[in-house]
């Protein structure tokens, strides 16, 4: 972790792959990269065996071109569709057994403080609603008690995909699915609600349909978890095969899901806006001076 | 002596028996593994020698720990490792630069993957190899799964303890004991009469052949963006 670990041994720039070559010449280590400069420079997830049409490819793709410090920073995951696309990532990546990714985070980011005293360290769980909201969910909460300092982000697609279609916590009631013929007996989790309660310092909930907003949802809550304590991010992640999504109309999907149950939804405590807001104007600040 | 040698080049088969639960001990400082026995480092390192001078495709797969110059022991290591090299007649360098998984395939001529080492060996015909570089964890798992699939013969330069599913184990390998033991290699390649002049690899096959006579922006593919002037970005003068 850090800059020193994405350098190449001097003499060995001719025998890396190309893949990497770019990665260190093109890659977004070190710099600050806009999300809306995807596919202009070499981004640290590119291959991946999720399925066609999956919104999760796409939530995470958008979320690693937005880490603020790619380099010093470790995700974490569970088993889930999620964890795919996160281990072959240029990112380090933990795999916690099933349901505890935030006991796991938590170790993890306190041994960071402790090793590294005069560095931030990023520390990011991206799990499913099955690893946070079902079989973690007691994990997940004692965290956010305890005001661990590491961000939370729930890619929820409303059902156990991988294992043929279970209906999981966040599946919306009534809901039919493959494993779950008699539908959904009672209603979605308040996962927002949930976090806010528990201690979390910063809350959000989107459809990700805008990439600006998803970067700056995320830069948000990794920014406010270094500081504060934890933060949430409920961001929907459709199944286009459990949910029978044509892959053209996936995108039309989160659209109308935005305008009914995932309307944008941010809450940060008083002085988690402060100290954002004045990191937001240093960062236009300084973009301003750039372009001088 | 044949049956004193517990662990050989394979193919031992699918999920082979690990050479700890054959009774292979790691040896203590000062000593190396052959073929599952404790032996002299000078006996080791004579063996691994004759096998990459007289096996095909001899290849070295530097892993991340010297691939990536984090530190100032990591870069001399690197070097030391260039230096190896280009005492190995037609020795090629395939790289392991880190562990994720990749699906749905590597380019088995690019790099090697510790999830499936045998797609790299069983491609280039490797059959002599040398692991330096590599997590202990990471290096176990791949000289087991090289050891149940091909008949590759492997050396692990370890800068820890070693390792037991290896035909040849160094322990304690840091730049200088690499350099030793390419002292060794050309000692046995001359007493072998084998006539090599020093050279380097050749470069990895997926990197861009540079030719500086027609270079434009196109040639820069998918990056070509960032050559072009941002906006109220003056460019005063161009090469």
């Amino acid at each position: 972790m850090g800059l020193e670990y994405v350098r190449i041994s001097p003499g060995f720039e001719r025998y890396m792959p190309r893949d990497y070559v770019d990665l260190v010449k093109f890659g977004q280590f070190g710099k600050q990269v806009d999300v809306m400069q995807l596919g202009q420079f070499k981004e640290l997830v590119e291959e991946h065996p999720m399925c066609a049409g999956c919104y999760m490819a796409y939530f995470i793709r958008v979320f690693y071109a937005a880490l603020p410090n790619p380099e010093d920073t470790i995700v974490l995951g569970t088993a889930g569709c999620a964890r795919l696309a996160l281990s072959q990532a240029a990112v380090p990546f933990i795999y916690g057994n099933y349901g505890d990714t935030n006991a796991v985070a938590s170790g993890l980011k306190r041994a960071l403080t402790i090793r590294f005293p005069d560095k931030v360290k990023d520390v990011v769980v991206i799990a499913g609603d099955g690893g946070l909201m079902d079989i973690g969910f007691g994990m997940t909460m004692h965290s956010w008690f305890r005001g661990e300092k590491f961000t939370t982000i729930m890619v929820d697609n409303e059902v156990y995909g991988n294992t043929g279609g279970q209906e999981s916590g966040m599946s919306p009631k009534g809901v039919q699915l493959k494993m779950a013929p008699l539908g959904k007996k009672f209603d979605k989790i308040n996962a927002v609600e949930l976090a806010q309660v528990a201690g979390c310092v910063y809350v959000a909930r989107i459809s990700p349909t805008n990439p600006k907003r998803i970067a700056k949802v995320i830069r948000r809550a990794i920014y406010a978890a270094r500081e504060f304590g934890p933060t949430f991010i409920h961001a929907y992640t459709s199944c286009n095969i459990e949910y029978s999504i044509p892959t053209r109309e996936v995108l039309k999907d989160a659209r109308e899901r935005e305008k009914k149950d995932f309307k944008f939804y941010e809450w940060m405590t008083d002085e988690v806006k402060e100290y954002l807001e004045e990191i937001e104007r240093k960062e236009k600040e300084k973009a301003k001076q750039e372009v001088k | 002596m044949a049956e004193e040698k517990l662990i050989t080049p394979g193919p031992a088969g699918y999920i082979p028996t690990p050479g700890a639960f054959m009774g292979v001990e790691l040896p203590p400082p000062g000593k190396a593994l052959l073929y599952g026995k404790i032996v002299d480092e000078e006996v080791a390192m004579r063996e691994a020698a004759k096998a990459m001078l007289t096996r095909r495709n001899p290849t070295i797969f530097p892993g991340p720990l010297v691939l990536w110059g984090w530190n100032a022991a990591a870069m001399e290591k690197a070097k030391a490792v260039l230096e190896l090299a280009m005492e190995i007649p037609n020795c090629r360098i395939i790289p392991m630069p880190d562990y994720r998984p990749k699906y749905p395939k590597i380019d088995p001529e690019a790099e090697i993957n510790p999830n499936h080492p045998n797609l790299t060996i069983l491609h280039n015909k490797i059959e002599a190899c040398i692991f330096v570089g590599v997590h202990c964890h990471y290096a176990n798992l791949s000289l087991r799964m090289i050891r149940a699939g091909t008949n590759c013969f492997t050396i692990a330069l370890c800068a820890e303890m070693g390792h037991e599913d290896a035909m040849v184990s160094l322990r304690d390998v840091h730049a200088e004991e690499i350099r030793r033991f390419k002292d060794v290699l050309v000692q046995v390649r001359n007493e072998l009469g084998i006539e090599w002049e020093p050279k380097l690899p050749p470069e990895n096959p997926s990197l861009p052949k540079e030719d500086w006579t027609k270079i434009s922006p196109l040639d820069f593919g998918e990056y070509a963006a960032l050559l072009m002037p941002r906006k109220g970005e003056i460019v005063e003068e161009t090469e």
